[in-house]
C-alpha cells in the first residue's frame, strides 16, 4: 500500500473500560485508504468491542478517531460513513433480497428507478441473480445471504466497509470460496476493508495488513508475510497454527542451549540482546530421516504416528528428552522412508527457525 | 393397489398426533362447538320457544334488521375500534420497556399489571364508579384542594372508554411484550448503521416485525370489547347500549331465547367476519420470515 493517505483512519489511545474490566487498551492504528485491514485475536481480544466503537454503537472511554482527519467519536452510527456487515448478518427477514440491498438508499430518500438501477448494478456485481430481486431473504442459502448482506452494505457506498466474522458460520468449503471473493471484490471497489476474525488464517489469504490483538492490546501489525516469517512472540506464532516450539537461553554467539537440557542448536542471530525465549520451528521446514542428515541442526526421536493432510503428510515424532511431541511435515509423493516406532532423526538449518521472546 | 389405498385411508387413525389429540377434540366438541350449535340451531326457531322441535323459521333476523339494533352493532364496533387504538398508543412504550429496557424489572411489571385481573371485573369497575361518582374521590379532592368540581364524569361515554380500556389493557399488553421482544436488536442496529433514523427504525424494521404481537394483542381485545357489556352498565349507566346488553336482556327480561341466539349468531359472524379481514390483509407467515 502506499503511504500517500497512510491516516484514512486514525485510532489514537482508544481505551473501552466495563467497569474495572478493560476490554481496549490504548490502540494506535493507522489505515490507509483502499486497504484490506484485519484485527485478528481469539475471542475476549477485545476485538468485536473494537469494531463496535468504530462504527459507533460503543463509545470509547477514551482516545481518539479520525476519519480522514475529521473526529468522529462522537457522531451516531446512523450519521457515520461507515457500513457493517454483521457477524449474523442481520438481514430484514421481512423484506425481500432487493428491499434488503436498496434500505440505505431508500432512507437516503433515491427514488424507485435509482434504486432500481444501484441494486441490478450491485446484483450483477456480486454474482446474485436478478431474479432474486423478490426472493425472501429467509429463503436463500447461506452463500446468497453473505452477498445480499455484501450488496446492502455496499448500497450504502460507505468510506469504510467493517466487517464482523461474517464467514463464521460457514462450512470449511464456502468460506474458503467466498473469502477469495471478499477479495476480489475489495480489489473491484477499491473501497477500504476493515475485517475482524479469530483465524489468522483467514485473514491471511485477504488482508494487505494484519493487526494481532490479545487481551485488549495490539501485539503485531504487519503483512501477512510478516506476520508469518517474523512473528513477534510465542503468541503470534502459535496463533498460526501448529508449529514446534522450544524454551531455549543463550549460550554462545549464535548458539542456544534447550532449557533444562543439554542440546545445543545454531541459529542465525548473534543474539546480541537475547537471554532467553522460545525457538519456533515450522513442521513443513523440518526434514526427517535421510534428508535431515544434511541439517546442521539435528535430534533424535520415535516416529509415533502419521496424519495425512491432502497435499502434505504429517508425523508425530516423540522426542523423549524434551518431553514433547514435535510436528514435522512432507509433501505426500516423498514421504518419510521408515516405520512408525522407527527412531528417527530430524533436523533443520539454522535459517529456518525463529526465536521469539515470551 | 386397492388394498394400500384402503390402508392409506385408516393410516391418519395411527398417526401419534391424531390419537393424542382425540380427547381434547372430543371435549371442545361437546363442551365449546355444541353450545354454538345450539345457539345457532335456536336462532331459526320460532320467538319465545323453549325447544329445537319446531319449524325453523327467519322471523328472528327479520324483527332484528326491523329493530334498532344497529345502533347497539354500531356502539359496540366504535367502542372496539377506539379501545383498540387507544391501547396501542398505550401499550407500545410499556410494552417495549418491558421487552427491552426494564431487564429485571420487567417481572415486577409483569405481576404490578397482572395481579388486579385476579379481582372481579365487576368489583374494579365499581371502584371506578367511587372515583368518578358526583362528590366521589376525585371529584370531592378536587373540590376540596382546588374548588374545582368535576361531577359529570359517571354514566358518560368516555368513562365507558376509560373503563374498557382499563379492564383490557393486559390483553393488548402481554401479546405486544412477545411482538417486540421477536426483533433482535442486530437488526435495529443494522438499520442505524446503514443510515436510518429513530423513526424509520420504527417504521421499517420494529413496527412489522413486531406486527405479529400486535395483531394478536389487538384482535383479542376488539373481540372482547365486542362482547363486553359490564363497562357500558356499571360506568356508562343508561348512556349506551352494547350489544352484548341487547342478548343478555333477550335472554333474560325478554326470555326470547331465539332472538337472542339469531343477536349472538349476528355478532359472532361480525367478528369472525373482521377477524378474516385483517388476517388476509396481515400474512403473519411472510411478516414473521417464515416465507
Amino acid at each position: 500500500m502506499s503511504d500517500v493517505n497512510e491516516s484514512f483512519l486514525e485510532l489514537s489511545g482508544i481505551t473501552k473500560r466495563f467497569g474495572d474490566f478493560v476490554a481496549v487498551d490504548d490502540i494506535n492504528l493507522k489505515i490507509a485508504e483502499g486497504e484490506f485491514f484485519t484485527l485478528v485475536g481469539p475471542s475476549g481480544s477485545g476485538k468485536t468491542t473494537m469494531i463496535r466503537m468504530l462504527v459507533g454503537m460503543d463509545q470509547p472511554s477514551d482516545g481518539e478517531m479520525r476519519l480522514k482527519g475529521q473526529v468522529m467519536n462522537n457522531l451516531p452510527a446512523n450519521k457515520r460513513p461507515t457500513c457493517m456487515v454483521f457477524q449474523s448478518l442481520a438481514l430484514f427477514p421481512h423484506k425481500s433480497v432487493g428491499e434488503n440491498i436498496e434500505f440505505s438508499i431508500k432512507i437516503a430518500g433515491q427514488d424507485k428507478a435509482a434504486r432500481r438501477t444501484r441494486v441490478n448494478q450491485l446484483m450483477e456485481q456480486l454474482r446474485l441473480p436478478l431474479s432474486y430481486y423478490e426472493k425472501s431473504v429467509m429463503q436463500c442459502s447461506g452463500g446468497e445471504r453473505q452477498r445480499v448482506a455484501l450488496a446492502r452494505a455496499l448500497a450504502f457506498d460507505p468510506d469504510i466497509l467493517f466487517f464482523d466474522e461474517p464467514l463464521s458460520a460457514l462450512d470449511f468449503r464456502l468460506r474458503k470460496a467466498l473469502e477469495k471473493e471478499l477479495k476480489d471484490i475489495h480489489r473491484e471497489t477499491g473501497k477500504t476493508f476493515v475485517y475482524i476474525t479469530h483465524s489468522l488464517e483467514e485473514a491471511m489469504v485477504m488482508s494487505d495488513r494484519i493487526a494481532i490483538m490479545r487481551q485488549g492490546r495490539i501485539v503485531q501489525v504487519g503483512t501477512p508475510h510478516e506476520i508469518y516469517n517474523y512473528p513477534k512472540n510465542k503468541f503470534v506464532a502459535q496463533f498460526m497454527g501448529e508449529v514446534n516450539t522450544l524454551a531455549v537461553k543463550k549460550s554462545g554467539k549464535n548458539k542456544v542451549k534447550v532449557v533444562g537440557g543439554d542440546d545445543e542448536f545454531t541459529v542465525l542471530d548473534d543474539l546480541a540482546d537475547f537471554t532467553t525465549g522460545f525457538l519456533i520451528i515450522r513442521p513443513e521446514i523440518l526434514k526427517i530421516g535421510k534428508a535431515a542428515a544434511k541439517m546442521k541442526n539435528r535430534i533424535k526421536g520415535v516416529a509415533y504416528n502419521d496424519y495425512a493432510l491432502g497435499s502434505r503428510v504429517q508425523y508425530q515424532i516423540i522426542i523423549d528428552q524434551f518431553e514433547e511431541h514435535w510436528l514435522v511435515e512432507r509433501l505426500q509423493d516423498e514421504p518419510y522412508e521408515g516405520r512408525r516406532g522407527d527412531m528417527v532423526e530430524i533436523g533443520w538449518q539454522p535459517a529456518d527457525s525463529i526465536l521469539v521472546s515470551e | 393397489m386397492a388394498g394400500t389405498t384402503q390402508n392409506s385411508k385408516l393410516q391418519w387413525l395411527r398417526n401419534p398426533g391424531v390419537l393424542a389429540a382425540l380427547p381434547a377434540s372430543i371435549f371442545l366438541l361437546i363442551g365449546f362447538a355444541g353450545p354454538l350449535l345450539m345457539v345457532g340451531a335456536y336462532s331459526f326457531m320460532p320467538s319465545r320457544s323453549f325447544s329445537l322441535n319446531q319449524i325453523p323459521t327467519f322471523e328472528n333476523y327479520i324483527s332484528i334488521i326491523h329493530d334498532s339494533y344497529y345502533l347497539s352493532f354500531f356502539w359496540s364496533l366504535a367502542m372496539a375500534v377506539i379501545v383498540v387504538i387507544l391501547l396501542f398508543i398505550i401499550c407500545y412504550p410499556i410494552a417495549y420497556g418491558m421487552a427491552k429496557l426494564f431487564n429485571k424489572w420487567a417481572n415486577l411489571v409483569t405481576a404490578l399489571i397482572a395481579v388486579p385481573i385476579l379481582i372481579s371485573e365487576n368489583i374494579r369497575l365499581f371502584g371506578w364508579v367511587l372515583i368518578l361518582l358526583k362528590n366521589g374521590i376525585l371529584d370531592g379532592s378536587l373540590q376540596s384542594l382546588f374548588g374545582v368540581s368535576a361531577s359529570g364524569l359517571l354514566f358518560t361515554v368516555p368513562a365507558i372508554i376509560l373503563g374498557l380500556v382499563y379492564v383490557y389493557l393486559p390483553f393488548t399488553l402481554f401479546p405486544l411484550v412477545i411482538g417486540i421482544s421477536m426483533v433482535p436488536d442486530t437488526l435495529k442496529e443494522a438499520a442505524s448503521d446503514l443510515g436510518a433514523t429513530r423513526w424509520q427504525i420504527f417504521r421499517e424494521v420494529e413496527l412489522p416485525l413486531s406486527m405479529p404481537g400486535l395483531m394478536i394483542g389487538g384482535i383479542l381485545t376488539f373481540v372482547l370489547v365486542l362482547g363486553s357489556l359490564a363497562e357500558a352498565k356499571i360506568l356508562g349507566g343508561q348512556a349506551i347500549v352494547m350489544i352484548a346488553d341487547d342478548i343478555e336482556s333477550a335472554f333474560t327480561f325478554a326470555q326470547n331465547w331465539p332472538k337472542g341466539s339469531a343477536l349472538s349468531v349476528l355478532l359472532i359472524a361480525l367478528s369472525g367476519f373482521i377477524v378474516f379481514l385483517l388476517f388476509r390483509r396481515v400474512d403473519l407467515d411472510r411478516v414473521i420470515g417464515r416465507r
